[in-house]
């Protein structure tokens, strides 16, 4: 369903070149749950953004379900992220001015989608995620971790192939991230595949396979076992990686 | 997509409502600016006959003297006017499909009508082809015909004020009105006709009122009706009687003839030259031969309708229209650069570089919409005040015909408002489209 073969990216300026992804491999199958770890400018972001072709990079191949999407032109990666990927970002990423209502039907617009397909998909989404009697509010009148189940609840409501979340509680006290962890996990049995970015190793632990980017490349690598929760977790430098996780 | 597109502006406007009132603002004064130039300039820049402007000319000959050119700054311009001797032999001859000899006069009209007071009515004492060759519109009756000419005989058409001011608006075909001491029976009554500019006599002002009334040229000639416009003298005239008047070389009648063809022109342009050195071999008109036809378009530019100012503050206009969107330029780029970590956003979700650019190009077009209704109502009011100002020392109709806007100025100015959102507006659209969706997802 998603596979990233030898995918390398830099960074260039005049003076300096920066690998972040080297050569750089990873298969995620159907209603997988992984968990993506690494230290700080490891390249974890960088996966994330190739993952979600909000970035392009420099060699290597993509496959997203079940289409090659390495080389699309700027319109086409439009269409895959708007079609195929459901985003859930740290920062929440909400658009201030719009009510939740309207937040959730953002992506759904760019899909040209019948009003009421959208409103469909939007009281269902929401009540997915327990806020359908919050539809009028602002953003800034929820709490963060119902900002956050907006934001998922958004990411879910175009039905995606893929789900990306970079440290989806990265902003949430411990309550709100165990909550919105427990809904990752419910979207997750109800069949999402999800790639989740994060440097909380008890996070990770709950995913069903974890693997970690230090340099660009993934240095631990354990195939999905469907029936084997709670992953293991390989952690190869643990003093170092610890210091340096976020 | 586009009733979205047009939410986002509104609330994108309301987000900001200084910085978008100051891009109105900007547009505003600028296409106020514009507008205002534009109706003075389209006032007097348009075709005032459109039909059949090719085919009327007016018809000049170089009788002026050999020591000097009648226009000293341009002495390839012979004299706009004719001499009495000239215009007769010209309209006798017959030799264009029409043509005419006119000038302007005037005489106290004595309505019988009870409470309207005696007024100095402005006469076109002109032969009958008037009214066919510059397509003048009946209300009642119609002109009159080469018999009243030649008679002559005292009738008389009316513009439709002066009906309305003196047989308050009826048919007054047939009844009587009196002129000094002479009473003219009305033979027909004008639509209300004003062309603008006044092509056919541009000696008494571009855009002066027509006259309140008609008279045949021959019965002018008769009553020896006084010459209301210029009468130019290029030697010294020694006879003091109206008979000595017409036999000298002074200037004063308008001709006009009417070629439906170029060959016609032609012809015409050969039969005048002809004469012309009839008149040398009969030693008069000195001057190198240079007798000119013009066309009513070649008739408004030679008598500069138009003038050289006129064109410089249309440029400068649209200089200024310019200053004024490089503000907004800069201001869009401001806004919505501040914007951009949304822009970032809703192109992580979905939104192609399209969507984006057609996105901010439906605010900027909103903002030029707006910028153009407040920059019209800005040169309605600019227009009024020209109007007042040119009231008191000025001919008020003229001012007043001037800076009429038509619907014509209306639909150009929205355009051109459009035109000045879509300049402004493309680069910075363009510019937050090309935003990288990834750079501003960790700001957001």
């Amino acid at each position: 369903m998603f596979e990233m073969t030898q995918v390398t990216k830099a960074y260039r300026t005049d003076l300096l070149e920066t690998h972040a992804l080297r050569e750089f491999s990873l298969k995620v199958d159907k209603g997988e749950f992984v968990a993506v770890t690494g230290p700080s400018g490891s390249g974890k972001t960088t996966f994330l953004n190739v993952a979600g072709l909000l970035e392009t990079f420099d060699s290597g191949s993509y496959r997203l379900d079940g289409e090659d999407v390495s080389k699309l032109d700027d319109d086409a990666r439009s269409r895959v992220r708007n079609h195929k990927i459901g985003f859930i970002f740290q920062s929440f990423n909400l658009i201030p001015d719009l009510n939740v209502f309207d937040n959730v039907d953002v992506p759904l617009r760019y899909r040209r989608m019948p009003a009421a397909e959208r409103r469909e998909r939007i009281n269902s989404a929401l009540d997915l995620v327990g806020l359908s009697s919050r539809l009028s509010h602002l953003p800034s009148q929820l709490s963060g971790g119902q900002q956050q189940r907006v934001a998922i609840a958004r990411a879910l409501a175009g039905d995606p192939a893929l789900l990306l979340a970079d440290e989806p509680t990265g902003n949430l006290d411990s309550l709100m991230a165990r909550q919105v962890m427990d809904l990752l996990e419910q979207i997750n049995g109800m069949g999402a595949t999800i790639v989740m970015v994060t440097h909380d190793p008890e996070l990770a632990r709950r995913a069903h396979r974890n693997v970690q980017v230090i340099d660009g490349q993934i240095t631990d690598y354990k195939p999905y076992e469907p029936h084997s929760t709670p992953a293991s977790v390989t952690v190869l430098h643990p003093t170092a990686a610890d210091a340096t996780y976020g | 997509m586009f009733a979205y597109d047009l939410r986002l502006a509104l609330d994108s406007m309301k987000r900001h409502p200084g910085l978008s009132a100051l891009m109105v603002l900007a547009i505003a004064l600028g296409i106020a600016v514009c507008t205002v130039t534009f109706t003075i300039y389209h006032a007097m820049a348009t075709n005032p006959i459109p039909d059949k402007s090719s085919q009327l000319y007016a018809v000049t000959l170089d009788t002026w003297s050999a020591e000097r050119p009648y226009d000293d700054e341009k002495p390839e311009n012979p004299p706009q006017l004719l001499t009495y001797r000239d215009a007769m032999f010209l309209y006798g001859a017959k030799a264009a499909a029409r043509s005419l000899v006119m000038y302007k006069s005037g005489a106290l009209l004595l309505p019988e009508r009870q409470g309207v007071k005696p007024f100095n009515a402005t006469l076109r004492v002109t032969t009958h082809e008037f009214f066919p060759m510059f397509d003048v519109p009946f209300q009642y009756g119609q002109g009159w015909d080469a018999a009243a000419d030649e008679g002559p005989r005292p009738v008389i058409v009316l513009s439709d004020e002066t009906n309305d001011k003196v047989f308050g608006g009826e048919n007054s075909v047939g009844r009587m009105v009196k002129l000094g001491k002479v009473e003219y029976r009305v033979v027909g009554v004008l639509q209300p006709w004003a062309p603008s500019p006044s092509f056919y006599d541009l000696n008494n002002g571009a855009f002066e009122d027509p006259e309140d009334a008609y008279v045949p040229y021959g019965w002018g000639k008769a009553q020896e009706l006084p010459v209301y416009g210029n009468t130019n003298c290029w030697k010294p005239e020694t006879g003091e009687g109206y008979q000595d008047f017409l036999n000298s070389e002074c200037v004063w009648l308008q001709f006009w003839a009417e070629l439906p063809t170029l060959a016609d022109r032609d012809k015409y342009q050969a039969f005048v030259d002809n004469y012309v050195r009839s008149q040398k071999a009969a030693g008069r008109m000195p001057r190198p031969l240079n007798n000119r036809l013009y066309d009513v378009e070649q008739w408004l530019d030679r008598n500069e309708v138009v003038q050289k100012d006129n064109r410089v503050l249309i440029g400068i206009a649209l200089m200024f229209l310019g200053v004024c969107l490089v503000n907004v330029v800069g201001l869009l780029l401001a806004k919505f650069l501040n914007a951009a970590p949304l822009t970032g956003l809703r192109r992580a979700l979905g939104a192609s570089r399209r969507d984006i650019v057609r996105q901010h190009m439906t605010e900027v077009l909103l903002i030029g919409l707006a910028g153009g209704g407040l920059g019209l109502l800005l040169a309605v009011a600019g227009l009024a005040g020209i109007r007042t100002l040119y009231n008191s020392d000025f001919n008020a109709s003229s001012a007043e015909r001037l800076t009429q806007i038509d619907p014509v100025i209306v639909l150009a100015t929205l355009a051109l408002a459009l035109l000045a959102g879509a300049v402004a507006g493309l680069y910075p659209s363009w510019r937050i489209g090309r935003t990288a969706p990834a750079v501003y997802l960790k700001t957001q």
